[in-house]
């Protein structure tokens, strides 16, 4: 089902800039985990604020659930707003308020009684495992912790749908693997959809099940991660893919037939590259590679050179198991 | 000729007099200066590009009015000013003369300091707030002015330090108070020991001022 519906969207900050976004669409669905990718200032921030209208588009619509944001009144978009949780780069908390009180915000703005406030509080500080730290002030706390405060406060009120904004990018690598595990343990058990901007290729790896690659407010390319991942089809995402260290081997210098072939799924850990080399008695040399897993994926991407024997065959055998390109 | 040197000819009932006159002074227009200050401060942060009640036009004019104020020496506005005391208050004398000058002196002055105490507060928290569903009332009473408190507090202190002179210089048009004191005895009269005993009491003033403003700022910081 589609839950937010982005219909060629645009976005210009003042007259004569260029379009911070221009003419995005975008349908995500119920339930998945859909990533934004791109450089900053390509108007990730712009788009994902266009779904909880901190950012109102200057044409085209977003609805949710077929409900138009930028109509909405005021007591309205309060209402898409306690549906709808945000986390941020920064965490965005109250300095001035200890971790329990950062939690218990939106239950106040949403005027929850007291007891009810406390018990939910107690409920999210121990889903997010800070306990122990519901009476520290977000100055003595670490970044993976600021930003769980910053994932519990955002669910306070039980929202569909959470916007992730650069949510792991001030994180070093292994807080930043912790709280996208906690992200997508959100999106398996409670169902939540999550739109995830990111500038970072691994995290949409690791977490999403779609993803948009945006280029200066545009949408340069847009599909299930596998797909966008394993065969980016634009320059921007090939050079995001880089950043990630995915690098294009040149595998100009091999003397013989050079593909790439591409398997998703549990074949990635059956014999199969020696059954063909034996079926056929073409040599298969291993040119470049990597194994690795897209979400809960396994995947694997083999740059082969073929010679000798039957290589046509050796191909059809290839393909009945995934996808082999030139 | 050094008969200065023993404070004999002080009259220290007149001191202890104006001294209270002066912090009347002080209190009576600190108090009002953060009624309207403060406030004002919030309207001019809030009515700004990209906040909530992002208003050109009446951004514009808040702005305009605090430059205003502010661009006038404080000396001239006390002046200029006398008859608006006049038609508030009924007299341009005594304490209640000088609170109408001293309010205009320095609210927009505090206002100015309050505004930027708020952009001080990181963005995302703004956003966070908003995008929790909040109203306008309670972005400013439970976020925007706790996360501002210790600098609301500073700038408090900095202002009334600023209205303890404005108060001294009040003494010219007849506010009475110890500028009046210094002014008549000190300078007109040349009762140097008057001068010493005003300029130490104002001294002790502005520093316990400081102090206490000093405390409450690392009372209320959670950085």
């Amino acid at each position: 089902m589609r839950l937010i519906q982005i219909d060629a969207v645009s976005r210009q900050f003042s007259p004569g800039a260029l379009l911070a976004v221009d003419g995005v669409s975008l349908d995500i669905a119920q339930g998945e985990v859909f990533g934004i990718i791109g450089r900053s200032g390509a108007g990730k921030s712009t788009l994902v604020r266009m779904i909880n209208g901190l950012e109102t588009p200057d044409d085209g619509s977003v609805r949710i659930e077929g409900t138009h944001v930028a109509a909405l009144d005021a007591a309205g978009l309060r209402g898409l707003r306690r549906r709808v949780g945000m986390v941020f780069q920064s965490f965005g908390l109250l300095a001035s308020a200890t971790a329990a009180d950062n939690v218990a915000f939106p239950l106040r703005v949403a005027g929850e009684d007291r007891a009810a406030i406390r018990a939910r509080v107690a409920e999210l500080l121990e889903r997010v495992g800070l306990t122990a730290q519901a009476g520290q002030y977000p100055a003595q706390l670490s970044g993976g912790q600021k930003q769980r405060v910053g994932i519990a406060r955002a669910l306070a009120t039980r929202p569909d749908i959470l916007l992730c904004d650069e949510a792991t990018s001030a994180l070093d690598p292994e807080t930043t693997r912790d709280v996208l595990a906690l992200i997508a343990a959100l999106n398996r058990d409670l169902g939540l959809t999550i739109v995830l901007i990111t500038h970072e290729m691994d995290v949409v790896r690791q977490v999403c099940d779609r993803v948009a690659v945006l280029q200066a407010g545009r949408m340069v390319e847009a599909g299930t991660t596998a797909d966008v991942l394993l065969d980016p089809q634009h320059a921007e995402t090939r050079a995001l893919l880089a950043d990630a260290g995915v690098v294009e081997m040149d595998a100009q210098t091999f003397d013989g037939r050079v593909v790439r072939f591409t398997v998703l799924g549990d074949d990635v850990a059956s014999p199969m590259i020696s059954r063909i080399a034996k079926a056929t008695g073409t040599d298969i040399s291993i040119l470049d590679g990597r194994i690795g897993r897209l979400k809960d994926q396994a995947y694997g991407q083999l740059t082969l050179g073929l010679a000798g024997g039957d290589v046509t065959a050796a191909l059809a055998m290839m393909a009945a198991h995934g996808r082999v390109s030139a | 000729m050094t008969e200065w040197l023993t404070f004999e000819r002080i009259d220290w009932p007149d001191i202890a007099l104006a001294t209270l006159d002066t912090l009347a002074m002080l209190g009576g227009s600190m108090l009002l200066t953060v009624l309207i200050g403060l406030p004002l401060g919030v309207a001019l942060f809030l009515t700004d590009e990209r906040e909530v009640w992002a208003n050109r036009p009446l951004h514009a004019v808040l702005s305009a009015l605090v430059n205003l104020l502010r661009s006038l020496p404080f000396i001239i506005l006390l002046i200029v000013l006398i008859p608006v005391t006049l038609a508030l208050v009924g007299t341009s004398l005594g304490v209640a003369g000088a609170i109408v000058p001293l309010v205009a002196g320095a609210a927009p002055f505090f206002a100015r300091l309050v505004e930027t105490a708020l952009r001080e507060i990181d963005r995302n928290t703004i956003e966070a707030v908003q995008a929790m569903g909040a109203t306008t009332r309670d972005l400013v009473w439970r976020a925007l002015l706790p996360e501002a408190l210790p600098g609301i507090i500073a700038a408090g202190t900095v202002t009334a330090i600023a209205l303890v002179s404005y108060t001294a210089m009040a003494g010219v048009v007849g506010a009475g108070g110890l500028g009046d004191l210094a002014i008549r005895y000190g300078y007109q009269r040349f009762q140097t020991d008057v001068m010493i005993v005003t300029v130490a009491l104002l001294v002790v003033l502005v520093q316990l001022l400081q102090m206490l403003g000093d405390r409450l700022v690392r009372h209320f910081s959670r950085r």
